[in-house]
């Protein structure tokens, strides 16, 4: 009787999910006339320009999370500081934002930086796409780090750590899963993204979402399909390692 | 034989948390080598004073004084004591061995000396082979004996532990006892321990410090807290006892429960009010004969696996708690008999409220934060300083907090055989004493009125 409950996931799951993905693959694998073929991919592997983009989006992406760890990481740590009523309002003021739209975010910034008679360029993708992505780094490191029992903290102080190694030797591993989630909820984002790059950028910069989109809107639907499927590969990798890293299964790992 | 030098000195130290008085005046002194226990029931400051020992709060006022330093501004990780949390605070990230190294690789020993001492400690509780398993997967008794070892291994001074065996089922508790009892004598070095279990106290310490309210009621050895309590708190919170409302006659004779009883304390005024405990292991049970001192109506028996434990009324309407190894069915009637050493007699800490209070008008006085009608007449004038007093009788108490000129709380709750001695406290942390013979529980709301007829001006 149980069974039959999940039906409408399975078919949500089939349609949705399997079948695209079933579609993706075989436009990878064929060309444009049906026909099996691994030209999508050796195209990808031989053309230095969708290779430049593909690694210059990892590059991007790289620093993005570098930066939002840099800034996000101390944010979560003196938020978990505080006291909680004051903590939850600064919290709240962090997340507000990721309601809004993040399109009308992003042109938001370009006219800021219009504004301030800044170009548009390299310097305005990273800060827009460190801007979008920030509060997704600190939610999941605060969220550990108020969880963190005091205990622990005291314990460490009582068996002689001074705060600096408090710091590191305690407060740092076990915020480790929330560091984790929050690498994950940046890294994989910034990678398939496209609108951040046109919009900061006026086009002039490519990265490896924009060229999918415009070979999917182009209609070369087997090349983008392959370009997919490579996208795809990373993210998989990426979580994969990620998952290594954490070997406590505890609930409590940020949002993911 | 001389008594050990003083290792853990603590003076005049009193902590808030904001409004609330926490420790009041903490005065006390721990010896090299001893085991002090500190007991007391929930919220009576005994796990704030380990916590202000081992430096992770700054106290509010006093002088802590550990191995001749003053450590009152020290920060914890540089005193030399250990703690044993009570929830065990093992770190997660790390496995047995490396949470019992942490302290060592602190102090950059050198890995072989490590190696060395870890396996010793763990030896000493008895988790050899455990070094490389998860904290996770260990049992409460395990997890507790890696928090001993943990602590143990860095050699301090001082061992503060922080009701460590709370957590555990008896029969690990009561195996635990044993274990850190033995520890203690082996390692040589001073334990401080938390704990609300007095049978716990009793078993482990060689001092007990019980406290109350912030306050230290007594400090003694296991036999001197429970043979001669100091006040009534402690005999009520240490075993079971009968404590009654007595008059001290005369020397080696005092009156309660409305008979004449021949006793060995001396040195109280002549029929001076005291109060008389008897423990109920003390009172002779048996069947009616010439020999009763007084006699009683057996009301309930209940086995106990040790002895039976049964409740007898007397005709003039006292109840005594009873254990004995015979059983008496109920609606027997019983002889009863104590001896003179058995009845242990205690100074009365107050025989009536007294109040401070501020005159109003001439017929009303201003105290515990309410204006009170008096039926008395006051003859000095508006504004003056008065002391008001209130027998403990002349109380009434309501149970709609509304219905009454002030409000409080039920705090402490003692039985006097025949009748209710109640500590309510207002919310401005003011005491007010109660008899009833009304049933009240711990921690109840209630309205308290005092009327005019009840109030007295003492000094006018």
């Amino acid at each position: 009787m149980r069974r039959n409950w999940s039906i409408p996931y399975l078919l949500f799951l089939t349609f949705f999910v399997l079948i695209p993905l079933g579609l993706i693959v075989y436009y990878a694998f064929t060309s444009h006339d049906g026909t099996f073929t691994l030209t999508n991919f050796r195209k990808f592997w031989m053309h230095p320009e969708a290779m430049n983009t593909f690694i210059f989006s990892i590059g991007i992406a790289l620093i993005t999370t570098v930066l939002c760890l840099i800034l996000g990481y101390p944010a979560a740590y003196i938020l978990s500081r505080m006291e909680s009523r004051k903590a939850q309002i600064l919290v709240l003021l962090f997340i507000l934002p990721m309601w809004v739209n993040f399109l009308i975010r992003t042109l938001a910034t370009v006219a800021l930086f219009d504004f301030l008679s800044l170009p548009l360029g390299k310097g305005s993708l990273i800060f827009g796409m460190v801007y979008n992505f920030l509060p997704f780094m600190i939610y999941p490191i605060y969220n550990i780090l108020q969880k963190t029992d005091s205990n622990l903290i005291e314990a460490a102080q009582d068996l002689g750590a001074n705060p600096r190694q408090v710091f590191l030797k305690t407060i740092l591993p076990l915020s480790a899963p929330g560091i984790s989630s929050g690498i994950m909820m940046v890294f994989m984002p910034v990678i398939s993204t496209f609108a951040i790059a046109e919009l900061l950028t006026i086009n002039n910069i490519k990265l490896f979402g924009t060229t999918l989109q415009e070979n999917i809107y182009n209609g070369m639907w087997n090349y983008g399909a392959a370009l997919s499927l490579v996208m795809l590969l990373l993210i998989g990798l990426t979580s994969l390692l990620n998952s290594e890293g954490t070997t406590n299964d505890s609930a409590e790992g940020g949002l993911i | 034989m001389q008594k050990p030098e003083p290792i853990i000195t603590i003076e005049h130290v009193s902590h808030s948390f904001g409004e609330k008085t926490v420790l009041d005046d903490i005065n006390l002194v721990v010896r090299k080598g001893e085991f002090v226990t500190i007991l007391g029931p929930s919220g009576c400051g005994k796990t704030t004073l380990l916590r202000l020992i081992a430096g992770f709060q700054k106290a509010s006022e006093g002088k802590f004084t550990i191995a001749g330093t003053d450590v009152t501004e020290t920060p914890p990780h540089h005193r030399p004591v250990n703690t044993v949390f009570q929830k065990y605070a093992l770190f997660p990230h790390l496995n047995v061995y490396q949470n019992i190294a942490f302290g060592l690789n602190l102090k950059k020993l050198p890995s072989a000396d490590i190696k060395k001492k870890v396996m010793q400690v763990l030896k000493m509780v008895t988790m050899t082979d455990y070094e490389e398993r998860d904290v996770g997967s260990l049992s409460g008794g395990q997890q507790q004996r890696v928090a001993i070892a943990r602590a143990i291994v860095n050699e301090p001074q001082v061992l503060l532990l922080d009701e460590p065996l709370a957590a555990l089922d008896l029969k690990m508790r009561k195996d635990m006892q044993m274990e850190i009892r033995a520890m203690h004598k082996k390692l040589g070095i001073t334990f401080v321990y938390v704990t609300h279990d007095q049978e716990e106290a009793l078993t482990l310490s060689d001092t007990i410090v019980v406290m109350s309210e912030g306050k230290i009621q007594q400090i003694g050895t296991p036999t001197e807290i429970y043979n001669e309590p100091a006040n009534a708190f402690v005999a009520d919170f240490i075993g079971e006892s009968n404590i009654l409302n007595g008059v001290m006659i005369k020397d080696s004779l005092v009156e309660f429960a409305d008979h004449q009883f021949e006793c060995v304390d001396k040195g109280f005024g002549l029929n001076e009010s005291v109060d008389v405990v008897l423990r109920p292991e003390d009172i002779y049970i048996f069947e009616l004969s010439e020999a009763a001192q007084f006699t009683g109506t057996v009301t309930s028996c209940i086995f106990k696996g040790v002895h039976y434990e049964m409740m007898v009324i007397t005709p003039e309407g006292y109840e005594f708690l009873i254990q004995d190894y015979h059983n008496f069915e109920v609606g027997r009637t019983v002889s009863l008999l104590v001896k003179p050493n058995d009845i242990h007699v205690m100074k009365k800490e107050r025989l009536i409220n007294t109040f401070e209070g501020v005159v109003i008008d001439k017929n009303q006085v201003r105290f515990l934060g309410h204006t009170f009608k008096l039926d008395e007449k006051i003859s000095v004038p508006n504004g003056s300083k008065v002391k008001v007093a209130v027998d403990f009788n002349k109380i009434i108490l309501q149970d709609n907090e509304e219905d009454g000129m002030i409000r409080g709380d039920v705090r402490f709750i003692l039985y006097k055989g025949d009748h209710y001695h109640l500590t309510v406290v207002t919310k401005d942390q003011e005491h007010i004493f109660v008899d009833t013979n009304d049933v009240w529980d711990d921690g109840d709301r209630i309205g308290i009125t005092i009327p005019p007829e009840s109030i007295q001006l003492i000094n006018q």
